[in-house]
C-alpha cells in the first residue's frame, strides 16, 4: 500500500497515534456511510462506494432543499459562497496535503468569490425589459432549473467549477466525485459554510455506476457531464436524460483549461428564462 | 395620545471611542492639516454636545490628497479584478463585523435613529460593497464595451443625510472600476468617513486608493476644480450641483450629479389605505425627512381624501420623536441648526401662503434641533412649500381627480428624482409609472433602496445613475 498523503496520517508526530477520518458520502447535510455498507480503497483510506439508493436519496435531498435556496435572496446566495471562500481558503493546509496544488487552491478560492458575485448580477446581464410593440410591461428573468446531476471533474478547480456556477443560481445539486478526499474535504467546508443542507450532495464511488440512475431519474432537471471521460458514456446517459427531457451539458470535446474565465455558459447552461406580460393602461 | 407607553431602550455609546480630534486621511494615514487648513467642530444635533475637532482641509491639503490618489491610481488599476474585488469584500466584511459601532456612530453624528441607522445605513452600505466587490472581476460583463477602463482620480462630495451609506454608493463603484479617489464627507457628519479610513487600513487596502479630505464647501470646492481629478460624483443641493456644473465645463472631467427632489406620492382611491398610509409615513418621515427622494408632496385622489387623512392624522400621532439612541424613536433629531432654520423658514411660509398647518401633540426635548412631524394640507401648486424642497419631515397635501391631472401634477417641478404610486390596479400603476419624469418610481411602496438597483434623477434632479450595473457606467471609459 503507498504511503498516505492524507493529513490524519501526516499529523502523527511525536510519538502520538492520529485520529484517522473516515471518508463518507454528504447528502441532505449529514455524512452517512453508502446505505449499502460498501467502500473501496483510495490511497489507503476506506472511502464509501455509492449505490443507486444512494444517489436516489441525494435526489430526494436536493429536491427538497431546492424551493428555499432558490427563493433566497441573490445577496445571501452570494454572501453564502463567499463564505464557502473563506472557509476553503482557511483549509488550505488540509488540502495541500490531499495533493491539490497551491496555485489551483489559489484558483479554486478565487472562482468560488467569482461566482460569489455573480448571484445579484446574472439576472442582470441576462434578464431584461423587452420593448414589445404594445402598451405592455414585458420582463425576462433567469430562474435555476432546478435539480442537478453532475459528473465531476477529478481536479479541484473542475470541483468548484462545476459546483459553484449551478448552486449560485439557485439550483441544488448531486455530484458525483471523481477525487473522493478532495471531494469530501470540500463538503466539510460546505458543511460549515452556511450552506443549506441538501443544495450540495456528494457521492464517492464510481460514477459509471451512479451516473445512468441520475441520468434515468426523473426528478432530476439537468445533467452536467463536465467531468464524463468516456465518450460511449456520455452519448448514453444523454439518451437516457431524454426521457425526461433534462438539460444536458455535455463532456467537453479537448482537456478542459479550468484556469480560464469559464464565461456565463456554466451558468446560463442551468437556468430557464421566465418573461412576465403585464398590461399598461389607465 | 400614544397608544402604548414605553419605557426608554437606549442603545449603549460605549461600543464606539471616538477621540477628541481627528485629522485628514490622507496616503494611508492620518495626517494633520496644512497650515492654510483649519479646524472645526462636529456636534451631536440631539444634545449640542461636541463629539470631536476635526480637521478643515485647505487648497494645499486637497493638493496632497489628489497626488496620492494618482500615485495609487496606477498600480490600483492595474491589478487584476479579482485582487481589487477581494479588497472590497474584505471592506464589506469588516463594515458587517463594525456594524454596531458604525450604527451608534452614525446615530451620533446625524441625529438620525438608531433603528433606522442600524437596519438601513449601516447593512446597505456593507450590502454596496458587496455588491460592487463582485463587479470587480466582471467588468467586461457590464455591457459598456470590451475593455472598459478606470477614468482615474475621482472627487467626491457627500451629503450628511446619509453619511457612510452615500460613502459607500460613491467608493465602492469607484474602487470596483479601478479608480482611485478622494472624498469629502459634510462637514456635520465626517466621523463616519473617518472610521472608514480606518476599516480600509484594517483591510490593508494600498495607500491612497481612498483618501477622505474634511472641511465645509470651500474644501468641496477646492476638490471638485482640482485640476488633477478626472471624475467629479456630487450628492447634495441642486444649487451647488449647478455650481459644479459650471465649474467643469470647459475640462475633460467626467460629472454625475444626484441632487434635490420634491416626489409626488400619488394616492388613488383604490389604494389600500393602511398600507398607503404607511408609505406616506415612511415616504417623508423617514431619517426626518432628510431625504432627497422623499415623497414630500402628497397626491391623494379626491374621493379617498377624508379618509386617507383621517388615517395618516391618526398614524401621525404614534409617531415617537425623541432620542436618536432610543431603539423606539422614529423620528431623529434635525441633523443641524441652520437646517432646522430652513425647515421653520419654509414652514412658516406654507402657513403665511394660506396653508393649513398641523402637527399632532408632541413634546419635544429641550436641547438640541427638533422639528415636529408636520402635514400641510390645502397647499396649491403655486405654494413654495410644494415647488421647493424643504428636507424635512414636512408634507404637502394636495388632490387630484383623474390620472392625468395626477401625472400633470406630479411632473409640474424642475426636480425629478423619484414618485410613489398606491393603487390595487397593476395596469394602473404601470401606465402612470410611463408618464412620470422621475428616475426612481416606487409602486405600493416607498424609499425602498437596494445595490443592484439604479437610482438617480431626471431633469433638475441631476444625472448618472448610482448602483445597479449602471451605476458602474459612472466610473469607466
Amino acid at each position: 500500500m503507498p504511503e498516505s498523503l492524507s493529513p490524519a496520517k501526516a499529523a502523527a508526530r511525536g510519538g502520538r497515534l492520529a485520529v484517522r477520518k473516515t471518508y463518507k458520502l454528504y447528502i441532505g447535510g449529514a455524512f452517512p456511510r453508502s446505505e449499502s455498507g460498501r467502500t473501496y480503497l483510495v490511497d489507503g483510506d476506506n472511502v464509501a462506494l455509492a449505490s443507486r439508493k444512494d444517489a436516489r436519496d441525494a435526489v430526494v435531498a436536493a429536491r427538497k432543499a431546492q424551493p428555499k435556496w432558490a427563493g433566497a435572496t441573490a445577496y445571501n446566495r452570494g454572501q453564502v459562497l463567499y463564505r464557502i471562500a473563506e472557509m476553503v481558503e482557511a483549509r488550505r493546509a488540509e488540502f495541500i496535503a490531499l495533493g491539490v496544488p497551491a496555485a489551483e487552491l489559489d484558483a479554486a478560492v478565487d472562482r468560488w468569490v467569482w461566482y460569489a458575485g455573480w448571484s445579484d448580477k446574472i439576472a442582470q446581464v441576462h434578464g431584461g425589459a423587452n420593448p414589445v410593440a404594445g402598451p405592455f410591461f414585458n420582463i425576462s428573468a433567469p430562474e435555476p432549473t432546478g435539480v442537478v446531476g453532475v459528473v465531476a471533474p477529478d481536479s479541484f478547480l473542475g470541483l468548484v467549477s462545476v459546483i459553484a456556477p449551478a448552486i449560485v443560481t439557485g439550483n441544488t445539486v448531486v455530484v458525483l466525485a471523481a477525487a473522493p478526499q478532495v471531494a469530501v474535504t470540500l463538503a466539510e467546508v460546505l458543511a460549515t459554510s452556511d450552506v443549506p443542507g441538501g443544495v450540495v450532495n456528494i457521492l464517492t464511488g464510481h460514477a459509471a455506476e451512479t451516473a445512468p440512475w441520475l441520468a434515468s431519474h426523473d426528478d432530476v432537471n439537468a445533467l452536467d457531464l463536465t467531468g464524463l471521460a468516456d465518450q460511449d458514456l456520455a452519448t448514453e446517459l444523454e439518451r437516457a436524460a431524454a426521457g425526461s427531457l433534462k438539460r444536458v451539458v455535455r463532456p467537453p470535446a479537448d482537456t478542459p483549461d479550468f484556469t480560464a474565465d469559464p464565461g456565463l455558459g456554466p451558468m446560463t447552461a442551468l437556468l430557464e428564462t421566465k418573461t412576465v406580460w403585464h398590461p399598461k393602461g389607465f | 395620545m400614544s397608544l402604548f407607553e414605553y419605557a426608554p431602550a437606549p442603545e449603549s455609546r460605549s461600543v464606539v471611542d471616538i477621540a477628541p480630534s481627528y485629522g485628514l486621511f490622507i496616503d494611508g494615514e492620518f495626517v494633520p492639516a496644512a497650515a492654510s487648513g483649519g479646524v472645526f467642530k462636529t456636534v451631536n444635533p440631539a444634545s449640542e454636545e461636541v463629539l470631536a475637532e476635526i480637521a478643515e482641509a485647505g487648497a494645499e491639503d486637497v493638493d496632497r490628497a489628489v497626488a496620492a490618489a494618482r500615485r495609487a491610481f496606477g498600480p490600483w488599476s492595474a491589478l487584476p479584478g479579482a485582487e481589487r474585488a477581494k479588497y472590497l469584500f474584505r471592506i464589506a466584511r469588516i463594515i458587517q463585523e463594525r456594524a454596531r459601532e458604525l450604527a451608534v456612530l452614525e446615530s451620533l453624528d446625524n441625529g438620525k435613529p438608531i433603528k433606522e441607522s442600524r437596519d438601513v445605513d449601516v447593512p446597505l452600505a456593507a450590502a454596496h460593497f458587496f455588491y460592487y466587490a463582485g463587479w470587480a472581476d466582471k467588468l467586461e460583463y457590464a455591457g459598456f464595451g470590451p475593455r472598459p477602463r478606470a477614468l482615474g482620480v475621482a472627487a467626491q462630495v457627500i451629503p450628511w443625510n446619509f453619511p457612510l451609506l452615500m460613502l459607500a454608493w460613491k467608493i465602492a463603484p469607484a474602487l470596483a472600476a479601478g479608480n482611485t479617489v478622494v472624498l469629502k464627507p459634510a462637514e456635520t457628519t465626517p466621523l463616519s468617513a473617518l472610521f472608514f479610513a480606518d476599516i480600509c487600513r484594517q483591510a490593508d487596502l494600498p495607500p491612497g486608493v481612498v483618501n477622505i479630505v474634511t472641511g465645509a464647501g470651500e474644501t468641496g470646492r477646492a476638490l471638485v476644480e482640482h485640476a488633477g481629478v478626472d471624475k467629479v460624483a456630487f450628492t447634495g443641493s441642486t444649487e451647488v450641483g449647478r455650481q459644479i456644473a459650471r465649474s467643469v465645463a470647459g475640462t475633460r472631467k467626467r460629472l454625475t450629479l444626484e441632487l434635490g427632489g420634491k416626489a409626488a406620492n400619488i394616492v388613488f382611491d383604490d389604494a389600500p389605505i393602511d398600507q398607503a398610509v404607511e408609505g406616506i409615513v415612511n415616504g417623508i418621515f423617514f431619517n426626518q425627512g432628510h431625504v432627497c427622494c422623499a415623497g414630500s408632496r402628497l397626491l391623494v385622489q379626491e374621493s379617498a381624501y377624508d379618509e386617507v387623512l383621517t388615517a395618516l392624522k391618526r398614524r401621525m400621532a404614534t409617531l415617537r420623536v425623541g432620542d436618536p439612541l432610543d431603539k423606539n424613536t422614529d423620528v431623529g433629531a434635525i441633523n443641524s441648526a441652520a437646517q432646522l432654520a430652513r425647515i421653520r423658514e419654509l414652514s412658516d411660509v406654507g402657513a403665511a401662503e394660506g396653508a393649513e398647518r398641523w402637527s399632532p401633540p408632541c413634546e419635544l426635548p429641550a436641547q438640541g434641533y427638533w422639528f415636529a412631524p408636520t402635514i400641510f394640507t390645502g397647499v396649491t401648486q403655486a405654494h413654495r412649500i410644494a415647488r421647493e424642497e424643504i428636507f424635512g419631515p414636512v408634507l404637502s397635501v394636495l388632490t387630484f381627480r383623474t390620472p392625468d391631472e395626477a401625472i400633470e401634477k406630479a411632473n409640474n417641478t424642475p426636480y425629478g428624482l423619484s414618485a410613489g404610486i398606491w393603487s390595487e390596479k397593476g395596469s394602473l400603476i404601470l401606465a402612470v409609472a410611463d408618464k412620470l419624469r422621475a428616475g426612481v418610481v416606487w409602486a405600493n411602496t416607498f424609499n425602498k433602496f437596494d445595490p443592484t438597483s439604479p437610482f438617480g434623477g431626471y431633469k433638475e434632479s441631476g444625472y448618472g445613475r448610482e448602483g445597479g450595473r449602471h451605476g458602474l457606467e459612472a466610473y469607466l471609459a
